[in-house]
């Protein structure tokens, strides 16, 4: 299986007042095509400058980024993104706002098809009769999920996410990540996800990737052999038990303080 | 919708019946201070005038005001897509906007002697525009980056960003700001009106009521300036609503 993502030695800096701060320090990346990479991180050690890093929206000092065995040198159709806050337009109906990327990307396309294909994406994450509502009359879960139709309606080659769910109460967050699941299922995207939530790291990750705290280079590499089916009650079993307990004392080295020793 | 016309149309009444009570308290006479009662009199008598008067005003603030929208707008783009340009026109800004308007009257008289229709309507641009720059450059210069990030990751042209994202979302400041332009431009407009001589408009027959010392005609030239400024503020808030109002109406 070929690498759809490639992050080779990337480091980067940025210019502040007081001089460069640096933020990347030789980052090593890998992402098979089809793979959920989760990347979790002490605060502030980078995460979203990989985002940006990979969608192109801005260049590392050095290093590469290779994304379907091309460089990535500026912005592409082939990304999606979703950030913490949904970014919804809100004077554009739920329709309107899933439809945005195909109006960029896809310009020939009739609208009649473009509203259809929005309409199956609706649809899968729950969102069927909200279509024609606006961001405002919808709950914080609605919207957010309303965000990930539009990262993927476009079908890119891979799904950015910079802690989608970060700003949701604990319960919506879990039916949202089974709602991610079953939208993989669906529809299959590499895809990367910036979190600091551990268990959401394991329950969507293949791959979990621990972050050094900054600059960040890639301290520890987990593959999560789960099923792809999982539910969340696999959290709750002692295989991944152990397996929050390495991240966390992973975390705890990231931030530079002494793991417990089990 | 009863109560939507009905509170404004007896605030106005009690604004009147106020008025009224004050000059019958005091006594006032006709040549201190115009009673609402005097008012239906001189309208009366000058209507052909009011009406002659009232449009050449009104198109004049209208003019001014398109030309500060067209403008301010520009400089609102300039200075909310370049610090530079910010930087560089905001001091000049402020500081033009601090100058006090009826300081260039004579000025542009000077400049432009004659063309009354002309500096009319450059005084209500002069004055009006820069709520509008101001607030453009500021909607535009604190767009979340998000927003950007979203067009952008998909290779969006700028224009397009701007087209599609930055644009509307403006609107909603925009539109504040063409409500304080709308009340300056009548401002600026009537400025000229009145100091220069041998002025035309509202100003001019106000100015006219005071030579003769005919204060019913000066006040009821006031009321019918707030009233064509009530006109022209509602059909921006009409505006407002078709275009900004998110909540009523999908908009592309």
């Amino acid at each position: 299986m070929t690498n759809l993502i490639e992050i080779k030695g990337v480091t980067h800096a940025y210019k502040t007042p007081a001089g460069p701060l640096p933020v990347l320090d030789n980052l090593e990346l890998s992402v098979p095509e089809g793979e959920f990479c989760a990347v979790v991180g002490p605060s502030g050690c980078g995460k979203s400058t990989l985002t940006r890093l990979v969608s192109g929206l801005m260049k590392p000092d050095t290093g590469e980024v290779w994304l379907h065995g091309e460089r990535v040198k500026g912005p592409r159709k082939t990304v999606g993104m979703a950030f913490q806050n949904p970014v919804l337009l809100e004077w554009r109906t739920i329709l309107q706002n899933v439809i945005l990327p195909l109006e960029i990307v896809a310009g020939s396309m009739p609208q009649k098809d473009r509203e259809a294909r929005a309409m199956q994406l609706i649809e899968m994450v729950g969102l069927k009769g909200f279509e024609n509502k606006r961001p405002s009359e919808l709950s914080g879960g609605m919207r957010q999920r309303a965000s990930l139709c539009r990262a993927i309606v476009h079908k890119p080659d891979v799904l950015i996410m910079d802690e989608p769910f970060g700003a949701l109460d604990a319960f919506t967050r879990e039916d949202l990540w089974q709602t991610m699941r079953d939208l993989r299922a669906a529809e299959p995207f590499t895809c990367v996800l910036i979190t600091h939530d551990l268990r959401e790291s394991v329950f969507l990750g293949d791959q979990v990737i621990v972050l050094s705290g900054r600059p960040a280079h890639t301290q520890y590499v987990m593959d999560v052999d789960l099923p792809a089916d999982r539910t969340i009650d696999i959290l709750y079993t002692p295989k991944v038990a152990d397996m929050l307990h390495i991240l966390r004392d992973q975390i705890k080295l990231a931030q530079g303080r002494e793991p417990k020793v089990h | 919708m009863l109560r939507q016309i009905a509170v404004p149309v007896l605030a106005v009444l009690a604004f009147l019946g106020f008025w009224e009570f004050i000059v019958w308290v005091n006594g006032w006479p006709n040549y201190k201070m115009a009673s609402p009662s005097d008012l239906p009199a001189a309208y009366i008598r000058f209507w052909p005038l009011f009406l002659e008067m009232g449009w050449q005003t009104l198109w004049r603030t209208v003019a001014g005001l398109l030309i500060a929208v067209v403008f301010g707008t520009l400089l609102g783009m300039a200075m909310g897509f370049s610090k530079i340009a910010r930087d560089a026109l905001y001091p000049l800004l402020v500081g033009f906007n601090a100058v006090p308007k009826a300081t260039l009257v004579p000025v542009i008289a000077l400049l432009f002697i004659g063309q009354h229709d002309f500096n009319t309507v450059l005084m209500a641009f002069l004055i009006s525009f820069f709520p509008i720059a101001v607030s453009v450059g500021i909607g535009l210069s604190t767009l979340e980056p998000e927003y950007r990030d979203i067009l952008r990751s998909l290779g969006a042209s700028k224009i397009t960003i701007f087209r599609k994202i930055a644009l509307p979302k403006t609107l909603p400041e925009f539109f504040g700001a063409l409500k304080v332009a709308v009340t300056l431009a009548f401002i600026g407009t009537n400025l000229v009106e009145i100091v220069s001589p041998h002025g035309r408009g509202l100003g001019a027959l106000f100015k006219s009521g005071e030579t003769n010392g005919d204060y019913p005609l000066m006040f009821a030239v006031l009321i019918a300036l707030a009233f064509l400024g009530i006109v022209l503020y509602y059909a921006v808030v009409a505006l407002e609503r078709i275009f900004a109002g998110w909540a009523e109406r999908p908009q592309g």
